[in-house]
């Protein structure tokens, strides 16, 4: 599959999310300046962490302005994979690409730990292929991940199947403790109606390596990739010999100096 | 400001007699200090030149009170590539690749501004490392405060711990370690330490050197503003009651801009156009323009008319010496000026062509076509003072006051495991982005942290260290102590360190006795450096830390990297698997003196810190890397503030496992003791802090292998007990549950 990395200014999780994707699961991925607007050629666009615009104002509220977002809105509604990871899913939110709306942690500070997540449907290509009930172990870092939605907007997101991933123990109990930011009934990940607008606050792509702390990332990233059934995980290190440690630029920006 | 090694110094200013000289007319110039300006100008400086040689001539940025002591640091070594006098160091670690390392403080700003002060510091490290090229993968913060029960500190720490957070996390490098330690010393004059690692491919580092006459200077980033004129002075004077009033002096940092200078300046340098780089830090334009001009062996000249303006009416002074953050300085050939200039407009940043190098070894400052300035480089680099000052030695610490010993061990532990300087940092670094960049393979909790080189099998161990009051006891054994337990942290991993980055937090040089703890501080790092076979190739001093003449601790902040050639044989601190055997590789050691136990017990006498035998604590190190690369180390975790028992307890909670010691152990661990100083103290086995000590743990069938390994360096290696179970139990008196154990030690920072 071919992926687009978009990089607005800010983003700061760009480059792992393309790493985990060429590197770990072969896949093709760009990253994509948020000036380009010209999607085409992908088959799913990421919308990766960080703090796209500085945050200003509010999380996401600057960047859905950015010219890439009508052609990710366009690629949307043409029923085509977008997938929005922390700043990402708060992009996404901001552009009414997905209900409801982000605010800040209830703890009222950033919050960087390790949190379980339960997979609850489905009903989108990036969780297909993971068991339902299944309890995935990943890491939160964000100030602005408390889900709200109006309760009988929620509740049909809920009765819909769009509620994807939810805040949970590690046996799988959605609890207060477990909620990490006091997210409206523990959500922690939302699907669009049509299930191929996806969007989550934890950050599969620091998940999906056998050096990092776990690899559960790795559920959602075959799910999307190879939709059914997925493949056994790869033995192995999973990376690249040929890799490079420093990443490379960003397509439509960079140096126009006379070579 | 960068720590310099500069050439041979041809004017050494001895400090004399006031009567001497004419007063000077500026308060942070010395008289004598100023006659020899006018001499070597033969002439007086106008409002302008007096500001910028006031800035240059400040401790801060001139190094004057240290800069003759600094020569005596190891700073070389078969992997240094770059040692001191560039905005940071360089080791290389194979592959083709640099680590690019620095530390620097931001002490003053963080005491009256502690959320802008600390952001700043983190802000002004980050542009040293991708100065030099480098990307920066990690960041460390090394603080000190008073006790969190007086309101102002507490303000201060919530204030720096935010500030670290919103710039760092914005920014996308991860905060992945540091210390934090508390005493009534630091009230009101907090110390914050902001270390940043990058990594460069060797052909791909970038030095901050003038090229040719003719070459363009532009600064890009941020519009200049009047924010942090005269920072670089206020960071070289005490504080006192008029504190608040210093607040213009801190500036405000930007951390998105930041984001932006960091990634348009790394693509630009990878099209190799850039002839150097420098960032605007402290006293701003005059001191990365001359400092620049300095190391290219050239003059420069500055059109301040030309630098954008985020408020009217600045004056030239002003433009010169704002330390408005995220702005950066670039010599570029003039056939590319307008290539680099576009570069930055497609990243939305602003960038003026604001002068150029020039031959004369001036620096030439312009307003338009009015010349506002013009003075010799080398005055305000090369040929600032340097002061060998008087010492005077401090009494040697009378020895420790010993309290009655506990009828509750478990008590005794349980208070020392939630004691404010033991306890566990979770509640700070949970707010710190700590995984972005998803390399971060040890992360912050006990000891150093682990971050993986992708594309390799290696990895980094960072980790930054100094135990203030054995300083205090001891300036000399303390910072000795602070390199030994740094480069211990990282053995416990098993990574071989190659190189520190120091910041040396020191009370006014000009009383004998603050300089002489200086002096003798450097020394100890000097000699434990050689020992350990660890070069310095960066630095920062910051020198004045008193606020209304009470003095900090001597604090020398230690902060090494190691390297793990194989990051599959990791070892971690926590207990592994039940049935695992529990050592203690190293001396027994059953002194209490200068622990924190006796602190928080009130002793009225702590003593002089703990031995150290330099020679021992290689040979500790060695075996326990050796037995980490062979795969023989279940877990390895050193022995620090809190002595053996906090050390074994880390290791319990981090595995999440219990401990069952061997009475016999402690019995043995007893007489050692008593046969050692005629005490047979319990607390003193438990609690002490005797040095070169890490507790290790391996399966019951490595223990030959281990036995072997251990004796070709000839280190004691003595059992301790068994990883199992959920208590924490070593005889009657000393029998917890894990639960306890963990509650105390992560409820500590409230």
């Amino acid at each position: 599959m071919k992926f687009a990395v978009v990089v607005f200014p800010g983003t700061n999780c760009d480059r792992e999310t393309q790493h985990v994707l060429v590197e770990v699961f072969g896949q093709s991925a760009d990253l994509v300046w948020h000036e380009q607007t010209d999607l085409a050629p992908y088959d799913c666009v990421v919308l990766p962490g960080g703090f796209a615009h500085g945050d200003h104002l509010r999380a996401g509220a600057i960047a859905r302005f950015s010219p890439i977002m009508r052609a990710v809105e366009r690629f949307a509604r043409s029923d085509r994979l977008v997938w929005g990871i922390c700043n990402g899913f708060q992009v996404l939110i901001e552009a009414g690409l997905l209900p409801g709306a982000m605010l800040p942690n209830s703890g009222r500070s950033f919050v960087c730990r390790w949190v379980h997540c339960r997979v609850e449907s489905a009903r989108t290509p990036f969780s297909v292929g993971i068991p339902i009930g299944r309890v995935l172990k990943l890491p939160i870092a964000h100030g602005e991940g408390r889900y709200y939605a109006q309760p009988d907007r929620l509740a049909g997101l809920e009765r819909r199947g769009q509620v994807v991933l939810r805040y949970c123990e590690p046996s799988g109990t959605a609890t207060a403790d477990a909620n990490p930011n006091g997210s409206l009934a523990n959500v922690a990940g939302l699907c669009s109606e049509g299930g191929n607008v996806f969007g989550m606050m934890p950050h599969p792509e620091r998940a999906s390596e056998p050096d990092l702390a776990s690899q559960d990332g790795r559920w959602l990233f075959e799910s999307v990739v190879q939709p059914n059934p997925p493949a056994p995980f790869p033995e192995g290190k999973g990376e690249a010999a040929s890799s490079f440690p420093l990443g490379r630029g960003v397509r439509g920006v960079g140096l126009e100096v006379g070579a | 400001m960068t720590l310099t090694t500069r050439p041979p110094i041809r004017t050494v200013i001895q400090p004399a007699s006031p009567a001497q000289f004419a007063p000077s007319p500026h308060p942070d110039l010395a008289d004598a200090e100023y006659a020899a300006i006018v001499e070597r100008l033969g002439r007086e400086p106008n409002e302008l030149e007096l500001g910028m040689l006031a800035a240059m001539w400040s401790e801060h940025c001139s190094y004057k009170s240290s800069r003759a002591l600094l020569k005596r640091l190891p700073t070389s070594g078969p992997r240094v590539v770059q040692g001191p006098g560039e905005n940071a160091g360089a080791v290389d670690i194979g592959d083709g690749l640099l680590v690019v390392l620095k530390m620097e403080s931001h002490n003053h700003p963080s005491a009256v501004e502690p959320f802008q002060g600390a952001a700043t510091g983190v802000g002004g490290i980050l542009r040293d490392i991708f100065t030099m090229g480098a990307r920066p993968i990690a960041l460390l913060d090394s603080l000190r405060f008073g006790p969190l029960d007086a309101g102002r500190n507490r303000y201060l720490f919530d204030g720096v711990v935010a500030g670290i957070a919103h710039y760092g996390n914005c920014i996308g490098v991860p905060t992945v370690g540091g210390e934090i330690f508390f005493d009534p010393s630091y009230s009101e004059n907090p110390l914050v330490n902001a270390m940043c690692v990058g990594l460069v491919e060797r052909d791909r580092l970038v030095r901050a050197r003038a090229g040719g006459p003719g070459e363009a200077v532009v600064v890009v980033g941020a519009a200049t503003g009047r924010d942090g004129i005269h920072g670089a002075t206020f960071a070289s004077a005490e504080l006192d009651d008029g504190r608040e009033e210093r607040r213009p002096a801190v500036q405000v940092g930007n951390p998105f801009l930041e984001k932006l200078l960091l990634e348009a300046c790394l693509e630009l340098l990878e099209s190799r156009v850039v002839t150097a780089m420098q960032d605007l830090g402290a006293a701003g334009l005059t001191s990365s323009s001359v400092e620049l001009a300095a190391r290219g062996g050239r003059g420069i000249r500055i059109d301040v008319a030309r630098v954008s303006r985020r408020e009217c009416g600045m004056t030239p002074y002003e433009v010169m010496l704002s330390e408005s953050q995220e702005r950066m300085l670039l010599v570029v050939p003039p056939t590319a000026v307008d290539a680099v200039q576009g570069h930055f407009a497609r990243w939305g940043l602003h960038s003026d062509v604001v002068g150029e190098i020039t031959d004369d070894g001036l620096v030439c400052v312009l307003d338009g076509r009015r010349t506002v300035a013009s003075l010799p480089v080398s005055l305000l680099t090369y040929d600032v003072p340097s002061y060998l000052r008087g010492t005077r030695a401090s009494a040697s610490s009378p020895p420790a006051d010993l309290p009655a010993e506990p009828a509750d061990l478990a008590a005794a532990m349980l208070s020392l495991l939630g004691s404010p300087n033991v306890c566990s940092r979770e509640p700070v670094f949970r707010r710190y982005d700590h995984t972005v960049q998803a390399n971060s393979v040890v992360e912050p909790g006990v000891g150093a942290a682990v971050l993986r080189i992708r594309g390799t099998p290696k990895a980094l161990a960072v980790t930054t260290d100094c135990n203030p009051r054995y300083c205090a006891a001891d300036p000399w054994r303390g910072a000795q102590i602070a390199v030994a337990e740094a480069a211990r942290n990282l053995a416990c991993l098993g990574a071989e360190p190659i190189a520190v980055t120091d910041c040396l937090n020191f009370a006014n040089p000009e009383r004998a006795e603050a300089y002489w703890q200086l002096c003798e501080a450097i020394d100890g790092l000097a000699e434990a450096c050689r020992a350990l076979d660890v070069p310095i190739v960066s630095g920062n001093v910051s020198l004045y830390n008193e606020t209304n003449g009470t003095s900090i601790m001597p604090t020398p902040i230690v902060g090494m990297v190691g390297l793990i050639e194989d990051r599959a044989r990791l070892v971690r601190s926590g207990f592994q698997s039940e049935g695992d055997v529990v050592l203690l590789l190293g001396p027994g050691g059953a002194e209490l003196t200068c622990s924190e136990y006796l602190a928080l017990g009130g002793a009225t006498s702590l003593g002089p810190p703990p031995a150290l035998d330099l020679d021992l604590e290689r040979r500790v190190q060695l075996a326990c890397r050796s037995a980490a690369r062979t795969g023989l180390l279940a877990s390895a975790h050193d022995c620090s503030e809190g002595g053996l028992a906090v050390a074994l307890a880390e290791s319990c909670i981090a595995g999440g496992i219990g401990f069952r010691g061997d009475p016999r152990a402690l019995d043995a661990l007893l007489d050692a003791a008593q046969a050692e100083n005629g005490q047979r103290r319990a607390d003193a086995v438990l609690f002490g802090e005797g040095q070169s000590r890490i507790v290790v743990s391996c399966r019951p069938e490595n223990l030959a292998g281990l036995a072997v390994v251990v004796s070709e360096y000839d280190v004691p290696l003595r059992r301790l007990g068994q990883v199992g179970g959920e208590r924490f139990q070593w005889s009657q008196s000393l029998d917890l549950t894990l639960e306890e154990v963990t509650h105390a030690w992560q409820h500590g920072l409230r």
